[in-house]
């Protein structure tokens, strides 16, 4: 062990060279972490009862969401509340292009994940393209406003087109995935389809997360750190605004129609009525208690509000003035959790402003220079 | 030329409770500088609690009663939830407000229930002859009581010593500290004025159908509008409410005569439709002041 590296080893936010810093994992403990924490998802795979693995599945989906609007929102500072529009365009391509052709609703089916996925990212990215001139003109909460606009008229688009996306209470079928011929959401001969489903997301989610971390550390990521800083100040030493707002835009948009894509696989049905404020405000609640403009911070905010119905279905056990039936009295579990979003929201932007990045970051800290812990 | 007539008042009246919700976004956000997400739970707040207190009190009585409950319950909100957040990022404010708001609408839901509540509003669904014309006699009196709410409001502003200060808040916080201004009173009572006046606005919206859980969604409404009308102006926001009242309830009636294939309840979103294209045309609103950049 050289002597910087043992410096490193107690210092954790120094850098002894630019090449170390801006590294994919630019510290020995991102090294190990990032590979026990794999290993792990891998593990549960087969260690992990059907019922969690539908949720944790359903957590890597939401996290490609999470990604891409850390990456408008976080690293771009464009405020988008109209993030479950694109996952919405994400979710109804896939739909319609691995549909029954033959079916009372519009497909054409192809049922190659590959396909699909690319598919539905494409067009949502295409559609966030589209939307970034609105944001090239407006700012602040002006933008947040028209993004919400979106997720109004997108929904009533949906609830109309009835063709394509089926009657509103009712809605369409997941998307059907096959990868090389393989039925993925079917049982398998050696795994379950909720298995399979989740082996493929985790992948996806792996995948992602790391062009994501690359497109961030590089010079577009730079840009966009300098537009969210203050954006005369880019402008004036030269960061094309018009430009870096539209790939922002069009690369969240992206993550948001992947995510819609795959997030229905699991539930296997999904309605208009599913893309709407709450939704929005959810991956908005994920990065801000994951942690603003940190891709680790995504995912963990992520998983933390995909758990959080199955953490406070478990509440009644430990506090019996919750009720567990919807209609009876006192505090029922829906409205726990519910109350539980708006709290964890506040909380977290009152005490703990980088969130739960943040009390990683000070848990580190904390054992670093233990025991001299000031 | 009736139908053109009743469909102009029904959009004054409903336009009014655009207009008066939209006067609370544009209160709180000259005096805070944030949008508060949390006006759909006061407004159903307010109206839920007017539905209980009819039940003992004289209707009218009820609805001051309630306005003053649900601005004490704003003013609480501001004082705990959102004081200590001053010079934080606008942004993590506005996400605070839409937490407050679950919380507030949660606990709410739990009195309405499953079922709608009559709100008990005197006039009910009854009509009266304007011009020779039937129409309800509820938008009348919207339209008339927010047209008084307003003006009292910008006499206040105008003449009265706390509406100075709230003027100068407006204009440049740091100074009116420095004037002697309390910051902070001014801060709770915009709040308390935009709670009394959703609560008004919840009352309105509820006479026609009752009170029910999904009343909160056209508190929504007042976001195009305060942004049509431009964030900062508050006669921006009487206006553009009314002017998407208004819109509303022309396409309303004659859209689906004129485009079927948009579908039929295509009113809904022309609120949002109308602010994307005035947006395109005026970044900063109808009436709003264009924000000066500097590095």
């Amino acid at each position: 062990m050289t002597s910087s590296m043992r410096v490193r080893l107690g210092r954790p936010e120094l850098y002894t060279s630019y090449k170390q810093d801006m590294a994919l994992l630019n510290t020995p403990g991102k090294k190990v972490f990032v590979t026990v924490t794999l290993i792990v998802a891998l593990a549960m795979t087969f260690s992990v009862d059907d019922d969690v693995l539908q949720l944790l599945a359903t957590g890597c989906a939401t996290a490609i969401g999470a990604i891409g609007l850390n990456i408008v929102t976080g690293y771009a500072g464009q405020v988008s509340l109209g993030h479950a529009f694109f996952v919405a365009i994400g979710a109804y391509t896939a739909a319609v292009m691995s549909g029954n052709p033959d079916g009372q609703l519009l497909g054409f089916g192809i049922t190659e994940v590959p396909i699909w996925l690319v598919t539905a990212g494409a067009l949502a990215a295409l559609t966030g393209a589209l939307v970034a001139p609105l944001a090239v003109r407006l700012r602040g909460l002006y933008l947040a406003i028209v993004t919400l606009g979106l997720v109004f008229i997108g929904q009533y688009v949906f609830r109309e087109w009835t063709d394509m996306a089926g009657p509103p209470d009712i809605g369409r079928p997941a998307p059907v995935a096959t990868l090389f011929g393989t039925r993925l959401d079917v049982d398998g001969p050696s795994m379950t389809r909720v298995q399979q489903l989740y082996l493929l997301m985790l992948v996806l989610l792996v995948v992602l997360s790391l062009l994501a971390r690359n497109l961030v550390r590089s010079r577009t990521g730079r840009a966009f750190a300098a537009i969210r800083d203050r954006d005369i100040a880019a402008a004036v030493i030269g960061v094309n605004l018009t430009r870096y707002k539209v790939i922002a835009f069009a690369v969240s948009s992206f993550y948001a129609g992947v995510a819609g894509a795959l997030l229905y696989l699991i539930p296997q049905t999904f309605t208009a009525g599913n893309f709407n404020l709450l939704m929005s405000v959810q991956f908005i609640a994920m990065i801000l208690i994951g942690g603003v403009a940190t891709i680790s911070g995504s995912i963990m905010g992520a998983f933390f509000i995909t758990l959080l119905p199955r953490i406070t279905a478990e509440l009644p056990a430990v506090l019996p003035f919750i009720s567990t039936s919807a209609t009876g009295g006192g505090i029922t579990v829906v409205q726990v959790e519910a109350i539980l979003y708006g709290l964890l929201i506040i909380g977290f932007l009152l005490f703990e402003p980088k969130g739960l990045f943040g009390i990683w970051i000070r848990v580190r800290n904390y054992w670093k220079a233990w025991p001299f812990s000031y | 030329m009736t139908e053109l007539m009743q469909c102009l008042v029904r959009g004054l009246g409903d336009g009014s409770v655009y207009a008066l919700l939209a006067f609370g976004f544009v209160i709180i956000y000259k005096s805070m500088g944030v949008i508060s997400f949390a006006q759909p739970a006061l407004m159903l707040s307010g109206a839920v609690l007017v539905t209980y207190l009819v039940a003992t009190v004289n209707f009218y009585v009820a609805v001051v009663l309630a306005a003053a409950a649900v601005a004490l319950l704003a003013m609480g909100v501001e004082r705990t939830v959102l004081r200590p957040m001053i010079g934080k990022p606008v942004f993590v404010i506005t996400i605070i407000t839409l937490g407050v708001d679950i919380v507030i609408r949660v606990i709410v839901n739990a009195y309405i229930g499953l079922d709608v509540r009559p709100i008990g509003a005197p006039w009910g669904l009854s009509t009266t002859q304007l011009l020779g014309v039937e129409v309800q006699q509820r938008h009348v009196i919207m339209f008339v009581t927010t047209m008084v709410l307003v003006a009292i409001l910008f006499a206040f502003f105008r003449y009265s010593r706390m509406g100075l200060a709230m003027r100068a808040v407006a204009f440049d916080q740091e100074v009116a500290l420095a004037q002697g201004v309390s910051v902070g009173q001014v801060f709770m009572l915009s709040w308390a004025i935009a709670g009394a006046l959703a609560t008004i606005a919840g009352v309105f919206v509820s006479t026609g159908a009752g009170v029910d859980q999904q009343l909160w969604i056209i508190a929504l409404k007042a976001l195009p509008v305060i942004i049509l009308g431009g964030l900062d102006s508050l006669g921006g926001a009487v206006i553009a409410g009314l002017m998407i009242g208004v819109v509303e309830s022309l396409v309303a009636t004659y859209g689906a005569a004129i485009a079927p294939w948009l579908g039929g309840e295509f009113a809904l979103v022309t609120p949002y439709l109308v602010m994307m294209v005035v947006l395109l045309v005026r970044p900063y609103g109808l009436f709003g002041t264009r924000e000066v950049i500097r590095i």
